[in-house]
C-alpha cells in the first residue's frame, strides 16, 4: 500500500497547526518587531479556556456541535484577554526600551503564565483529557482522517481567507499594513498606532486559540507545557515563511509539518541513514531545512524584508 | 521548566553553601538530637512529584511517608524518630543530581528512597556513593544501575551504596516477549522506543528475545518525547502489517501513541513495561486502548496476603493521590532503610555511631524482611531477590492482572 498520500496529509495536519500559531508570531513581529515568546502560551491558555468551557460552563453531555463554538468563543476570549493585557501592560511600557527588553519579558511571561496553569489550573499538574468530536475515521482511497482532523481541515483555510480579507481590505487592516511599513508616517497620517497594535495581538491570539482547540480535538489531551515546543515550532515557520509576512507563516507551517512528517516516514529508508531516520531525528531535519532555505533565501520563503533588526 | 531550574539551582548552591557549613561543625554527631532525647533520621525520597510522570512520583512519596510513619507508630528502632523529606527531580536527570547533593550535605539523611527513572538514577548514583550515602531505588529497571555497562557479557557493580527492589529490564524485557509470542500467538513486532536510558534498555531486551523466540521485527522507531503527534509513526506502524507494537518508555507518551496507532487503522495491541503502568496511560490511550498490555514489576500488590496492611494504611492514611505502580516497592524500599539503621543502631548499643551513613550502606545488604511485595533482600548486585514480573491487560478501563511470573532464560 502507498504511505505517501496519508503522510502528505499527517504533514499538512500537523502543518496548519503551526500555521495557526506561526500567525500570531508574524503579525506581532511585522507590526511592532518584537518576537513574542508567550505566544506559545496564549496558544496553550486558549486550549485551556475552550476545556474550562466545557467543563464548567456547559451542562454534563452537551453535544459536541454544540458545544465547539462555544468552546471557540471560550478559548478565544481566554487567548485575546491575557494577549491584549500582555501588550498593555507587559509590552507597551517597553516600546521604546532596547530591544531586548521586551524580548526578554516575553519569555518570563512565557514560564509566568505556564506555572500559573500548572499551579492554579484544576488537576492541570498532569495532561487533561479533551473533548472528542464524536463519529469514526474518514476514508479517502488510502488516506484515513479523523474526526478530530476535520476541524483543522474546515478551519485554518477559512480563517486564513478571512485573516487574508481583513487586512486587504478593512480599514484596520489597511492601517496595519501602514503601521508594518513605518510607524511614524503612519502615525503622522492619523492611524492610531496604539489601537493597530493591540489589534495585531488580539488577531494572533484568536488564532491562537483556534489552534489551541484544534490540538485539543486532534490529540483527546492538553497539558501546562504543549505550547512550549509548539510555539517554537510555529516560530520556526514565521521565519522559515518569512517573518512579518502572514501567507509567509501558513505556508511556513505547511512546509515544516510536511517535512518533519516525511523525515519521520523515509529518511530511514535511505541506505545508510538508517539511524538518522527515526521521528527523534525528525526536527533535526527540519532545522536543517529552515537552515538551507535561509541561507539561499535570507528574508524566507515569501518574505519581502531582510530581517533587520531582532 | 526554566524558572524551576533556576530555583534547583539556587537550591544546589545553598546545598553547596551548607556543605562547607557542615565543615566547620564536626563536632556534631551522626543525627540531631531532638528535645525529648530521641534522634530524628531523615530518609530522602527523590522522585518526579511535578509533570508528566507525577503520578508515580507522587505514589512513591506517599508510600516511602507511611513507611516511616508507621516505623515512628510502632517504635521499630529505639529512640529513632524516621522523618521523609521530598524533592521533586521533574524526570530530569540534571535535577536529581542536584537533588542527590542536597540529600548528601544534610547531615541527617541516611538513605534515600528513587528516583523513579533509570536516567535520573544514572546521574545521581556516583554523588551517593562518594557520600557512602545508600539509595534503594522502587522502581529503577535498567540493569546497567548495578551489573554495569557491559552487563550482558560481564557483570561488574558499580557503585556498592545503590540497591533496588524491583526486578531489571534483563528479565522484563524477555518476560513480555515470551509472553507476546507464546500467550498472545503474536509473531511480528514493530518496536518502538523514547531512547531514554530506560525505554531503550528495555526495548532491546524485549527485541533480543522476541527474535529469539522466533518473531519478527517488522520496523523500529525511536520517538521524540517532547511531541505528542505520532501520526507519522502511526502511519509507518499501519503499513508495516505488524500485530502487535512494543514501546519502551512512558505512559506520557504511551497513551497518545497507542491511542493513535488505532486512529491510524492498525487495530493491533500496543504492550509496554512498568513505565506505561498507571491508571493515567488508560486516560491517555482512551477508549481504544483496551486491549493494550504491560508488564510490571511484583505480583498484583491487590491481590497479596502481604499487601492488605499496606493497602488499607494507605487508604486510611488519606492521601489524595493512589499508591500506583510502586507504592509496594516504594514502602518496601523505605522499611529496607529503616531496618538498616535498626541493625546499625542496634549493633552500636543503641545509638547512631559517627560513621551512620557507611555502616547503614554496609548492613543493607544484609538486610532481609517480609514486605508488602514479599520477601525483601539483595544480592551481590544490589537487585532483588524477589524477580517476580506481572503482565496486565486494560479491560474496562482498568488494568487486569492476567499472568504473574518470572523469566528463567
Amino acid at each position: 500500500m502507498n504511505e505517501l498520500p496519508q503522510q502528505l496529509v499527517n504533514g499538512l495536519l500537523l502543518g496548519s497547526m503551526y500555521g495557526l500559531v506561526a500567525i500570531g508570531y508574524t503579525m506581532v513581529y511585522g507590526i511592532v518587531q518584537l518576537i513574542n515568546f508567550a505566544h506559545g502560551e496564549i496558544f496553550m491558555t486558549g486550549a485551556f479556556g475552550a476545556l474550562t468551557v466545557y467543563l464548567y460552563i456547559l451542562p454534563n453531555g452537551t453535544s459536541m456541535w454544540i458545544a465547539l463554538p462555544l468552546m471557540l468563543i471560550g478559548a478565544a476570549l481566554v487567548s485575546t484577554t491575557i494577549a491584549v493585557g500582555a501588550e498593555r501592560f507587559a509590552y507597551r511600557p517597553l516600546r521604546n526600551a532596547p530591544r531586548l527588553a521586551p524580548l526578554i519579558t516575553a519569555i518570563g511571561l512565557s514560564l509566568a503564565l505556564q506555572q500559573a496553569v500548572w499551579a492554579w489550573y484544576p488537576h492541570a499538574k498532569s495532561a487533561l483529557t479533551f473533548p472528542e468530536i464524536p463519529g469514526g475515521p474518514f476514508h479517502i482511497g488510502d488516506v484515513t482522517i479523523q474526526t478530530g482532523d476535520i476541524f483543522l481541515l474546515v478551519v485554518a483555510p477559512i480563517s486564513m481567507g478571512v485573516l487574508a480579507y481583513f487586512v486587504m481590505k478593512t480599514r484596520t487592516g489597511r492601517g496595519m499594513q501602514a503601521t508594518a511599513q513605518d510607524p511614524d508616517t503612519a502615525k503622522l497620517m492619523g492611524i492610531n498606532t496604539d489601537r493597530i497594535i493591540v489589534v495585531a495581538f488580539a488577531l494572533g491570539a484568536i488564532f491562537a486559540a483556534i489552534g489551541g482547540v484544534a490540538y485539543g480535538l486532534k490529540y483527546g489531551q492538553i497539558d501546562f507545557r504543549m505550547g512550549f515546543i509548539l510555539g517554537l515550532k510555529a516560530f520556526t515557520a514565521a521565519v522559515l515563511g518569512g517573518i512579518g509576512n502572514i501567507y509567509g507563516a501558513m505556508i511556513g507551517g505547511l512546509v515544516l509539518g510536511v517535512a518533519e512528517t516525511l523525515a519521520t516516514a523515509y529518511i530511514a529508508d535511505i541506505p545508510g541513514m538508517d539511524q538518522f531516520g527515526s521521528q527523534s531525528w525528525a526536527d533535526v531535519w527540519a532545522f536543517v531545512l529552515l537552515i538551507l532555505v535561509l541561507l539561499f533565501r535570507p528574508q524566507g520563503l515569501l518574505g519581502e524584508r531582510v530581517a533587520d533588526r531582532a | 521548566m526554566r524558572q524551576r531550574s533556576l530555583i534547583a539551582i539556587t537550591a544546589a548552591l545553598a546545598a553547596g553553601a551548607l556543605t562547607l557549613t557542615a565543615c566547620g561543625s564536626r563536632d556534631e554527631d551522626g543525627g540531631s538530637d531532638s528535645g525529648s532525647g530521641g534522634t530524628t533520621v531523615t530518609i530522602g525520597v527523590d522522585a518526579p512529584l511535578t509533570g508528566d510522570l507525577s503520578a508515580l512520583g507522587l505514589g512513591i512519596k506517599n508510600s516511602a511517608d507511611l513507611a516511616a510513619k508507621t516505623a515512628n507508630k510502632e517504635k521499630v528502632v529505639d529512640g529513632v524518630t524516621f522523618k521523609v523529606e521530598a524533592l521533586d527531580d521533574q524526570a530530569q536527570p540534571s535535577s536529581g543530581q542536584q537533588n542527590a547533593t542536597k540529600f548528601v550535605a544534610d547531615k541527617n539523611v541516611l538513605g534515600v528512597v528513587g528516583p523513579l527513572n533509570s536516567s535520573v538514577a544514572e546521574s545521581m548514583q556516583k554523588v551517593f556513593d562518594d557520600a557512602k550515602l545508600v539509595e534503594v531505588s522502587p522502581a529503577n529497571t535498567n540493569p546497567a544501575l548495578t551489573q554495569g555497562t557491559d552487563w550482558q557479557t560481564s557483570k561488574a557493580r558499580p557503585y556498592k551504596s545503590y540497591f533496588r527492589t524491583s526486578t531489571t529490564d534483563a528479565i522484563q524485557g524477555p518476560f513480555a516477549a515470551q509472553y507476546v509470542y507464546n500467550d498472545s500467538k503474536k509473531k511480528k513486532v514493530f518496536v518502538i522506543d523514547d531512547k531514554k536510558t530506560y525505554g531503550a534498555g528495555l526495548a532491546a531486551t524485549f527485541t533480543d528475545e522476541f527474535k529469539k523466540l522466533g518473531g519478527t521485527v517488522v520496523g523500529t522507531e525511536h520517538i521524540n518525547p517532547d511531541t505528542k503527534d505520532f501520526s507519522a509513526v502511526a502511519t509507518k506502524v499501519k503499513n508495516s502489517g505488524a500485530d502487535v507494537v512494543y514501546y519502551g518508555g512512558e505512559y506520557p507518551q504511551a497513551g497518545p501513541l497507542s491511542k493513535q496507532i488505532k486512529a491510524a487503522g492498525a487495530k493491533v495491541p500496543l504492550v509496554g513495561g512498568d513505565g506505561i503502568y498507571s491508571a493515567d496511560f488508560i486516560k491517555l490511550a482512551g477508549a481504544s486502548g483496551g486491549g493494550d498490555l504491560a508488564t510490571s514489576v511484583g505480583a498484583p500488590v491487590e491481590e497479596l496476603a502481604s499487601a492488605k496492611e499496606f493497602v488499607a494504611n494507605y487508604k486510611n492514611a488519606g492521601y489524595k493521590e493512589a499508591y500506583e505502580a510502586y507504592g509496594g516497592y516504594s514502602y518496601d524500599s523505605t522499611w529496607a532503610i529503616i531496618e538498616a539503621v535498626k541493625k546499625v543502631v542496634e549493633d552500636n548499643d543503641g545509638k547512631l555511631p559517627d560513621d551512620a551513613r557507611a555502616q547503614v550502606a554496609a548492613a543493607m545488604q544484609g538486610v532481609s524482611f517480609d514486605g508488602v511485595t514479599g520477601k525483601v533482600s539483595f544480592d551481590e548486585y544490589g537487585d532483588a531477590t524477589n524477580k517476580q514480573l506481572t503482565v496486565y491487560a486494560v479491560e474496562n478501563g482498568d488494568w487486569k492482572a492476567v499472568k504473574s511470573g518470572t523469566y528463567t532464560g
